[in-house]
């Protein structure tokens, strides 16, 4: 574990995977949408629209797979204490604002012809909302103080108790919307979902989650970068 | 009790807001006056560990041997005492201001009694997180409104729930657990980032 | 020529889909780019200060 957590060390592993790992983002997303917008029928009920869903939710299981990733980063930053696990999850966070963005944008452009409206207040979008300002949170606390470190280790505890409560909030919304709309949203039917429709799905979401970390090896590189940059430049105060 | 000044002027303005009609004000009596009371408990928050942290005598109450999770569960309390305490007193008449079913009263007392220690109890961890922060009072707000999310839905649920004569024992068992589990998560949380402010 | 029209009508919901995809590319790249910016921004700032130093003292930054 340690062997990992010193930033060279883990450079000097991660550098010579990036171009696989974008290289790997990009043929999926190419081919997540060649599938998704060529080869992949319309749905029975949808119709065309159905297309959307290749964008929304991908983005949506990666605005929680990132949010998980942060969560996981600050616990172990924070118990045992090596600075890469702030800096991972300091990198991820806008990451997760982006496609957290994606969800709601794109959702809203799916339910504009399916329900009706930009915006209903649906469970599912609700709670990806409220997971935006939990995002928003972290990076406005993180910028918050003069001194990065404490921002970090202040911005890990807070993404630690928004994993606490994201649970809670999605039941409590769920239960909320049970309470006060009638279920006239038109949904798709889970897992019965028509392989022709998944693979687009799952490629573009291997395409995602690996778009994910090789945006977040650069974002890191660059935090670790401007750390030492900064110590270098402590060091000439002192001095 | 500026607190409740606040409390009061802002549930006062939703009238002009949506027009005086008796039946509008009604539907959403028990909606504003849980959102009104959640802003009152933020306009405090952000003094509950400043005035010690800056001139230093937080150090202090770290330094002593009590558990510093029990002196954040005192400062919680405190904190409550003096914003949540008057916001249940207050909110009765401000629900009859706005013209509340009359099935509401005894359920709007009970989810405000379970209700405001949470809202104590999360603030505390968003007012030891912003120590030494920038602008720390708006970042409170942003950090803990998200948080309060399920305390509204709870609580302003019960009061519905009351007005049309539904069963409201879900929503405040749901209120309670979710007290119960902020009672050690929150002063343990909040104490941890109080350690790493003062390092 | 209107097998193409036809594809980017989408049945209908041209003006839905496209936007959704175009909006999520855009995100996306402008984040990539931003990204990439700040990085080569910091590598380069370290390599001058870097460049300073060397010779009077020895990099600690840098084990």
């Amino acid at each position: 574990m340690h062997r990992f957590a010193n930033p060279n060390q883990f450079l000097r592993i991660a550098n010579p995977l990036l171009p696989w790992i974008s290289a790997l983002s990009v043929l999926c997303m190419a081919a997540g949408l060649y599938l998704g917008l060529f080869q992949a029928p319309p749905d029975y009920q949808q119709g065309e629209s159905v297309r959307i869903m290749y964008v929304h939710v991908p983005s949506a299981w990666m605005a929680l797979f990132v949010y998980a990733s942060m969560a996981i980063a600050s616990a172990t930053a924070l118990i045992w204490r090596h600075p890469l696990g702030f800096l991972m999850a300091k990198a991820s966070a806008p990451i997760g604002a982006c496609f957290t963005v994606i969800c709601l944008a794109t959702g809203s452009l799916w339910g504009k012809p399916m329900w009706g409206t930009w915006w209903e207040w649906d469970a599912r979008m609700t709670s990806v909302l409220i997971l935006l300002f939990l995002y928003v949170g972290y990076m406005a606390l993180i910028d918050a103080f003069d001194d990065p470190t404490r921002g970090q280790r202040a911005a890990s505890i807070l993404a630690l108790v928004g994993a606490v409560n994201v649970p809670i909030i999605k039941f409590s919304v769920d239960w909320w919307n049970t309470l006060h709309q009638p279920a006239s949203v038109v949904k798709l039917s889970g897992p019965a979902i028509h392989p022709s429709m998944l693979w687009p799905l799952l490629i573009m979401a291997v395409g995602f989650t690996a778009f994910y970390f090789a945006l977040m090896i650069v974002r890191l590189r660059s935090e670790i970068a401007a750390a030492k940059i900064r110590n270098i430049r402590l060091g000439q105060v002192h001095s | 009790m500026v607190v409740v000044m606040f409390f009061v002027i802002t549930v006062a303005l939703f009238p002009f807001g949506v027009g005086p009609e008796s039946n509008i004000l009604a539907r959403i009596a028990a909606g504003v006056v849980w959102v009104c009371a959640m802003l009152a408990t933020l306009l405090s928050l952000d003094r509950m560990f400043l005035n010690d942290y800056e001139d230093g005598s937080l150090e202090q109450l770290a330094l002593c041997p009590l558990p510093l999770e029990i002196i954040v569960l005192a400062k919680a309390g405190a904190h409550w005492l003096v914003t949540g305490l008057p916001l249940i007193l207050a909110a009765p008449i401000l629900a009859m201001l706005l013209n509340m079913p009359a099935g509401g009263y005894l359920t709007l007392f009970s989810v405000m009694i379970l209700g405001t220690p949470t809202l104590s109890l999360i603030g505390a961890i968003g007012a030891s997180l912003t120590l030494g922060a920038r602008r720390a009072g708006v970042l409170v707000s942003i950090l803990v409104l998200p948080l309060y999310i399920p305390i509204l839905i709870f609580a302003v649920g019960a009061i519905d729930a009351a007005a049309m004569s539904l069963p409201t024992r879900p929503h405040i068992l749901f209120l309670a657990a979710i007290l119960a589990a902020a009672l050690p998560l929150a002063p343990w949380a909040s104490a941890s980032a109080i350690r790493q402010a003062l390092n | 020529m209107e097998n193409l029209s036809d594809f980017f009508a989408m049945g209908g919901y041209g003006s839905y889909i496209w936007p959704a995809y175009l909006l999520a590319a855009l995100i996306l790249t402008v984040l990539l780019i931003l990204s990439l910016r700040d990085l080569r921004r910091n590598e380069s700032t370290l390599q001058t200060l870097r460049a300073e130093r060397r010779g009077d003292a020895i990099d600690e930054t840098d084990t």
